[in-house]
């Protein structure tokens, strides 16, 4: 049946002598959500670079259906971690999105009819029609990941890529992003990779799970992944993780320093 | 209405050269520096193009010194400063505190030594003020095609990219993950720049040269929505002020004190600051969407 969309092999990253990752090897099949869950400086941001091919490898092979992506690829979609927008940034919501189309080409484009029908189908599909016209900067941060996620999926990718979209969301919205994604990833056929360091808000919607920590990654369903077996190892000291009220939290046990540490990034604390 | 216009353009307006130079040469640079002014606010560089400014205030006064048109001077100072701003990083904050502080302050230096010993030299006393404040009324006719073909060139590179510095603009990762080469638009852009400074240097002097750049643009920026559109009103600013500062210039002639005439730049910067201030008397359109909150709210029941 469906092979695979994107397939990382051995991956291995050295920045200024320093691992960041090490021996990531992953699959993603098409029209998949998975969750890349890991602290804050795991190397989760350094992952999807690679995969965008931003980030050079040490060694190992990234490939897209079979193949190394070609540049000027639109196979891939990406809404990177934080956008800072002049509000006087001349762009208004439906520009935005429409440079999602070609705003990798040189030259003007000339306006159609069909774009523009396009366009504000987008926007409902991400239900930002009704800010069609505002300027992206006068956004809340809720506002312009909607219209991000417009902007990545018009070029229809088959992979999405979302870098922490929920850090610095309220509930709400942080809620509303989560099941327009899970939406998204049905209707389209779209292969989304979220990072985040909660895995919390994503549980209803994750197929699979991508843990990294300590540069390592584990891969599975939730039930295979977040166990405490699994993550001692990949942390490299003793992990427990307790189910409560339906959430997952993950501490480290040993040391109470290191223990609050840990509560912390993986967003315990909460 | 036959009266009003003879009252506003004094006699031999029309048939004056300089004054026809002045209006074609004056109209291409205004929308030249307009349209790339659009893309400098948008991606913050408003500072790059005054420190290509002053450093092309070099050039002007050093071309004048060895009896070179002051354009070549701008010019070649201004591309060789945005091609060592590029080297050096000028997106990054630190890069542009060390620039401001050293080469900047080196390079007005240069610039009055070589102002100094012009005068000295030619007893040109016009030869400070051309330089600093333009000259849009002595334009060499041997310069004219260079300064009009430089604009297109300008004109033609920032239309060419304008999709991709838009795009890289709002994020110079989602640009290069598309397969934008940033780094190699970043350096072509800068070079329109080093260009259109330049030739606003012609028209209104070195020093005020960024007005012509970033005025019109600037009040564009506040009253159209949309990149074509602030471009538009931009080109139509910045000609309008160019074209009526021309015709007041022309008059002042006849305007105490008698017989000297105001500086055409004068008028031009006036005109431009006053539009700028013009767009805070207007309230700004509020938003048309409900409370974020609401928003969210709605959709989320959806």
């Amino acid at each position: 049946m469906s092979g695979e969309l994107l397939r990382l092999d051995g991956v291995e990253v050295r920045l200024g002598g320093r691992e960041i990752l090490s021996d990531v090897s992953l699959t993603i099949r098409p029209g998949e959500f998975t969750g890349l869950i890991g602290p804050n400086g795991a190397g989760k941001t350094t992952l999807l670079r690679v995969i965008l091919g931003l980030q050079p490898v040490t060694s190992g092979s990234v490939l897209i259906e079979g193949s190394p992506r070609p540049p000027r690829d639109s196979s891939i979609g990406y809404v990177p971690q934080k956008l800072a927008i002049d509000p006087d940034m001349p762009l208004r919501v439906r520009d935005v999105v429409s440079l999602g189309v070609d705003g990798n080409r040189f030259g003007i484009s000339l306006p159609s009819r069909a774009r523009r029908a396009r366009v504000a189908d987008m926007l409902t599909a991400v239900g930002a029609e009704q800010y069609a016209d505002a300027r992206i900067g006068e956004l809340s941060g809720g506002e312009q990941q909607r219209v991000m996620i417009a902007h990545a999926l018009i070029s229809r990718p088959r992979l999405l890529l979302l870098d922490e979209p929920l850090a610095n969301l309220d509930i709400s919205s942080e809620q509303s992003i989560v099941s327009l994604l899970g939406r998204l990833a049905q209707s389209e056929g779209v292969a989304v990779l979220l990072s985040a360091h909660d895995m919390n808000p994503l549980v209803q919607v994750m197929d699979r799970i991508v843990y990294v920590a300590g540069g390592h990654v584990a891969v599975g369903t939730t039930d295979e992944v977040v166990q405490p077996e699994v993550l001692t190892r990949l942390y490299g000291h003793h992990v427990d993780v307790i189910r409560v009220h339906g959430r997952i939290l993950v501490v480290a046990a040993e040391g109470l320093d290191e223990a609050a540490a840990h509560a912390e990034d993986v967003g315990v604390a909460r | 209405m036959g009266h009003l216009l003879r009252y506003l353009f004094e006699p031999g307006f029309f048939s004056s050269g300089p004054v026809h130079d002045a209006l074609a040469v004056g109209a291409v640079v205004a929308i030249t520096s307009a349209v790339v002014g659009v893309f400098t606010v948008t991606r913050g560089q408003s500072f790059a193009g005054h420190s290509l400014a002053d450093i092309a205030t070099t050039g002007g006064s050093g071309a004048f010194l060895i009896g070179v048109n002051q354009f070549w001077g701008f010019l070649a100072f201004g591309a060789g400063a945005a091609a060592f701003m590029e080297m050096i990083g000028v997106q990054r904050r630190r890069g542009r505190d060390v620039a401001t502080g050293v080469v900047l302050g080196a390079a007005l230096g240069l610039a009055a030594l070589f102002l100094y010993l012009s005068t000295q030299e030619s007893s040109t006393t016009g030869a400070s003020f051309t330089i600093l404040f333009g000259s849009i009324f002595v334009l060499t006719s041997s310069t004219i095609p260079a300064l009009i073909v430089s604009a297109l060139l300008a004109l033609a590179t920032v239309v060419v990219l304008a999709r991709v510095l838009l795009l890289s603009s709002l994020s110079p990762d989602i640009a290069a993950a598309r397969g934008v080469p940033v780094r190699a638009v970043g350096t072509a852009y800068l070079m329109a720049l080093a260009i259109s400074v330049a030739l606003s240097a012609v028209i209104i002097g070195a020093v005020l040269s960024t007005a012509l750049l970033i005025g019109p643009a600037a009040t564009a920026l506040r009253v159209a929505k949309g990149p074509v559109r602030a471009a538009a009103v931009a080109a139509g600013i910045g000609v309008l002020a160019t074209w009526l500062g021309i015709v007041l210039a022309y008059d002042s002639y006849y305007w105490p004190p008698a017989g000297r005439g105001w500086p055409v730049s004068f008028f031009v910067v006036t005109l431009i600051v006053g539009s700028y201030l013009a767009t805070y008397l207007r309230p700004r359109r509020q938003r048309a969407v409900p409370e974020t909150l609401d928003t969210e709210h709605a959709c989320s029941v959806a």
